[in-house]
């Protein structure tokens, strides 16, 4: 039987195979893989790229205290973006689920519309929900709009819910009991995880904290996109990814204040924004840099 | 020689519900055309949208075109370079003679276009042109839009390939399979492209997709759900029920969370029992032919389980707070930015629930009504709110009354749906929709064309079908203290008399012409306008009426004077007089026969433009009186005669 980290293995080899840069997870908390750099960063502008990563993606209202069999605070998400996205697409995405050992004749996949779409980010896209025996696989999408930007260039993005890949390998009713490796499973890697940060996240985070810190970081991202400047020579050097990392603690931050019940309903749209504004400005500046280092290099 | 067409648009997979419009655009574009053709069939899975014609010509007939060139008077050397231009010599001119003189002419023989080359040219637009909700771009910011990306096109007429390109993809001859089980390049022709689809796992036909799965179902006693059968045909190109079960033990949660869980969710057909009880059985449609492991099935029985798991973890931690206790956490749960959140709403409807007469039972459910809204179970399945805030309410002893009323407020969700089950309910439920429309109304979010994003037009029609319905007599006039909104209302009421109920649109009119607010004298005025209708002297006499008020109209009536006996003349107009005061208060069924040969009479007899202005007068009265006492349950001068 293959175990969860087997699966993982096959799937970044299948990527790899396939010219993606295998990349490792990003080092900031973030609420989905999209949201990396390697993806949100990476799809804007021209330029062709390839690449594929297992993130850990925080969701601090999804926490159950590690009580429920499916729903996890923290869960591990295979992101692969290729942009552009090749015409055969699909076929390749159904070769990745053969190459784990499903066998797709013996097994009923359906493609079901489902638009993603994260306000956050000023992003959308058009795709579907992967269903394979009525389990919800894998998100697939075609970006058309991030940061408030319309792509150039048209990326797929196949995004793996890996646990839950896995128990269906697996043939496991929990996570918990999924096998990460012969020896160890889920749970004994991963419970305390679940458990402490379902404490933290809805009993014992400190709000005033919380908010300080958030007020911070956004404080700090704003002064950094105030000082971009598309018309300086020198503006390759602008620290345009230390800025995103301090819009990603933000929006943790606010997932976490949100879970905490901290965040009323009026306050919410309000909140959003100042992610949205910030994430957007890092977009835009970002497109502006990349496009001239693009003609750059073109020019050599 | 006619030619058959083949095309298909083969894509990724469309949403379902799209694809029947797409189809009906993709004829009514293949129309446009203008080419001439015998039948049209039209066909669709998820991954082809695909027109097939038969009778084309191979190419459109050759035909005529007239050149007009210079005058007969003009210069030969002037008739000599139009010939010349034309490739022809002077010889060839015929000349015509026009108004405004007489001219030389060339009939230009133009040869008919082939149709291939008609179609080469037409079909990319027809396909940009489809119109679908929601469009994407794939090959570049510049690219065409389109539902999904088109992966291969097949253009045939006859045997050959109608060429042409759209977004990098060349039409062609190759069509492609059931994406597993398939090939994923077939090679074929007008004549064998359904069977060569059969023969790598695609069903063409809807229809024969449609009758697989009845009767494949028939195994089992499903609970009947076209919708969802509609759903299930589009998202298959072989599809097969198999039925699965699951823990009885789950029977234990309310019904409506399992079947909307199975429905909803996870797309599967419920099943009952012999009794009518939902049993502990599904079925799912796969999108192959066969399980003969049973892989499919398991994994269908274990995502259910555990969806099903996560129900009842919802419930039972939603137990923890009753639903009373969670009306003040409505402050913090926004209603629309405007109008303040639900708990404002509850106080609203709860005022509201009073005023239209419920007892202490509808305000009761009114101040409960919303608070599922804090509930996991709501937050997770969105489509139950109300059904769950009435299952928790029963669950924590509210009376009858109180958690029904909870439960069916938000009906009717639709014209087809029942309205709520008793006068408790038909209470709370209009306290909601109403505060809903004069809320929205007053900070002006008006539904305008296809925008109506708080479904307001939804919200009245419920409104008029619970109040007609429920016979609620109600007057709304009240309710509607806003013009825009009054204006709205009667719209919907209209459309509710004339579209669901099938009134004619003249019957409608005259009896709204005197009164619509309260919905139930409406409905009853309707009827007996209705059944007067068949009588043979309601529209003779109909038509009387309309020359009655045009001829009040024109004199300026103004009425109010009363009517002197005695300047009345003997004959058609007394006899008209007397049959008048006989038939006062009387239903006018019981007196339109009677007074329609009078009316007659009196109109083929009787001057009412008597040239004695007090006689006039009195002639105008004696009309109006007569008009008025008819028009108590409508005004028949807004019925359509044949004149």
């Amino acid at each position: 039987m293959a175990s969860f980290q087997d699966i993982i293995f096959k799937l970044k080899q299948y990527w790899a195979e396939r010219g993606c840069i295998i990349q490792e997870p990003y080092d900031t908390e973030v609420g989905a893989g999209t949201m990396c750099p390697e993806t949100f960063l990476r799809v804007l502008g021209p330029k062709p790229y390839r690449v594929a990563y297992v993130q850990p993606s925080r969701r601090p209202a999804d926490g159950r205290y590690g009580d429920n069999p499916n729903r996890l605070y923290k869960h591990s998400q295979l992101q692969v973006i290729l942009k552009p996205s090749p015409d055969d697409i699909i076929e390749q995405y159904l070769g990745s689920l053969e190459a784990i050992g499903i066998d797709l004749r013996q097994h009923d996949i359906k493609f079901e519309e489902d638009n993603w779409e994260a306000p956050t980010l000023g992003a959308w896209g058009i795709g579907w929900q992967v269903m394979l025996d009525g389990l919800e696989i894998t998100q697939f999408t075609y970006f058309q709009q991030v940061g408030g930007i319309d792509l150039d260039v048209v990326p797929a993005e196949i995004t793996y819910g890996l646990e839950r890949l896995t128990a269906f390998l697996q043939v496991r009713d929990s996570v918990y009991d999924i096998e990460w490796t012969k020896d160890f499973t889920y749970r004994d890697v991963r419970y305390l995880d679940e458990l402490q940060y379902s404490v933290y996240n809805f009993e014992m985070a400190d709000i005033a904290t919380l908010w300080k810190l958030f007020d911070l970081h956004e404080g700090e991202a704003t002064r950094l996109l105030k000082l971009y400047d598309p018309k300086s020579p020198d503006k390759k050097r602008f620290p345009l990814l230390p800025s995103y990392d301090h819009v990603l603690k933000c929006s943790n931050l606010f997932n976490t204040l949100d879970a905490r019940g901290a965040i009323s309903v009026t306050e919410r749209v309000g909140v959003i924004q100042r992610v949205r504004k910030m994430a957007v400005g890092v977009a835009q500046a970002w497109a502006d840099q990349q496009s001239d280092v693009a003609v750059a290099e073109v020019a050599q | 020689m006619s030619l058959p067409l083949l095309f298909e648009i083969g894509t990724e997979e469309i949403p379902d519900w799209m694809i029947p419009n797409a189809l009906e655009n993709l004829r009514m574009l293949f129309e446009k055309l203008e080419v001439p053709h015998d039948t049209v069939t039209l066909d669709a899975t998820p991954r082809r949208l695909v027109l097939r014609a038969e009778g084309l010509p191979e190419k459109q007939p050759d035909r005529e075109e007239k050149v007009q060139g210079p005058a007969k008077s003009a210069p030969p050397q002037a008739v000599a370079g139009f010939a010349k231009k034309q490739g022809i010599s002077p010889d060839d001119l015929t000349t015509e003679t026009t108004a405004k003189g007489e001219y030389y002419v060339y009939m230009k023989k133009v040869p008919g276009r082939l149709t291939r080359d008609i179609l080469a040219d037409g079909l990319p637009h027809v396909i940009t042109q489809i119109y679908f909700p929601k469009t994407m771009y794939w090959a570049g910011k510049n690219g065409p839009r389109f539902i999904r990306p088109i992966r291969w096109l097949v253009a045939m007429l006859g045997e050959e390939i109608v060429p042409f390109e759209l977004a990098g993809v060349r039409s062609g001859a190759l069509t492609a399979g059931h994406r597993r089980l398939g090939a994923r390049e077939i090679a074929v022709t007008p004549s064998d492209y359904a069977q060569r689809l059969r023969d790598h796992y695609v069903i063409l036909s809807a229809e024969e997709r449609r009758t697989k799965i009845s009767n494949e179902l028939m195994a089992v006693k499903v609970k009947p759900d076209n919708a969802l059968l509609e759903t299930l045909v589009y998202l298959t190109e072989y599809p097969t029920p198999i039925t699965g079960t699951f823990d009885a033990q789950f029977l234990e949660l309310p019904e409506e969370v399992l079947v909307t869980v199975m429905r909803h969710h996870q797309k599967y057909f419920s099943v009952e029992d012999n009794e009518g009880k939902l049993a502990p059985q599904f079925v799912a449609v796969m999108n192959i032919p066969s399980d003969p492991e049973g892989f499919v099935r398991r994994g269908n029985e274990r995502v259910l389980r555990a969806r099903f798991n996560d129900a009842r973890f919802f419930w039972d931690s939603d137990q923890k707070k009753k639903l009373a206790d969670r009306v003040a956490d409505l402050a913090n749960v926004t209603f629309q930015a405007k109008l303040g959140s639900y708990l404002e709403k509850t106080e609203r409807m709860k005022t509201l629930a009073a005023q239209l007469g419920g007892d202490a039972d509808a305000v009761r459910a009114a101040e409960l009504s919303k608070a599922d809204l804090t509930t996991e179970l709501v937050k997770e399945f969105t489509e139950l709110q109300g059904v769950v805030g009435g299952l928790y309410a029963r669950f924590q002893g509210e009376p009858e009354p109180v958690w029904q009323s909870i439960y069916d407020h938000y009906k009717p969700e639709s014209m087809d749906d029942a309205i709520p089950r008793h006068r408790t309910a038909q209470i709370v439920a209009l306290a909601d929709k109403l505060d809903t429309l004069r809320g929205c109304f007053a900070v002006g979010m008006i539904p305008s064309g296809s925008r109506d994003p708080f479904a307001l037009r939804r919200a009245a029609q419920g409104v008029v079908k619970i109040i007609v319905e429920g016979k609620l007599d109600l007057d709304l006039a009240p309710y509607l203290d806003n013009d825009a909104l009054r204006d709205f209302f009667q719209d919907r009421v209209r459309y509710y008399f004339r579209d669901v109920r099938g009134f004619a649109y003249d019957e409608v009119n005259a009896t709204m012409a005197i009164g619509w607010t309260n919905l139930v004298d409406l409905e009853s005025r309707l009827e007996r306008v209705q059944k007067l209708r068949t009588s043979p002297d309601f529209e003779p006499l109909a038509a009387s009426f309309k020359r009655i008020r045009n001829i009040l109209n024109q004199a300026k009536f103004q009425g109010g004077g009363t009517l002197d006996e005695s300047l009345l003349e003997a004959g058609p107009e007394r006899d008209l007089y007397d049959e008048q005061q006989r038939i006062k208060g009387q239903p006018i069924e019981h007196a339109i026969a009677r007074v329609r040969p009078k009316v007659d009479l009196f109109f083929d007899k009787v001057l009412v433009n008597a040239p004695d202005a007090r006689v006039r007068q009195n002639r105008l009265t004696l009309l109006n009186t007569l008009l008025a006492e008819f028009s108590t349950i409508a005004d028949f001068s807004e019925i359509v005669t044949p004149s």
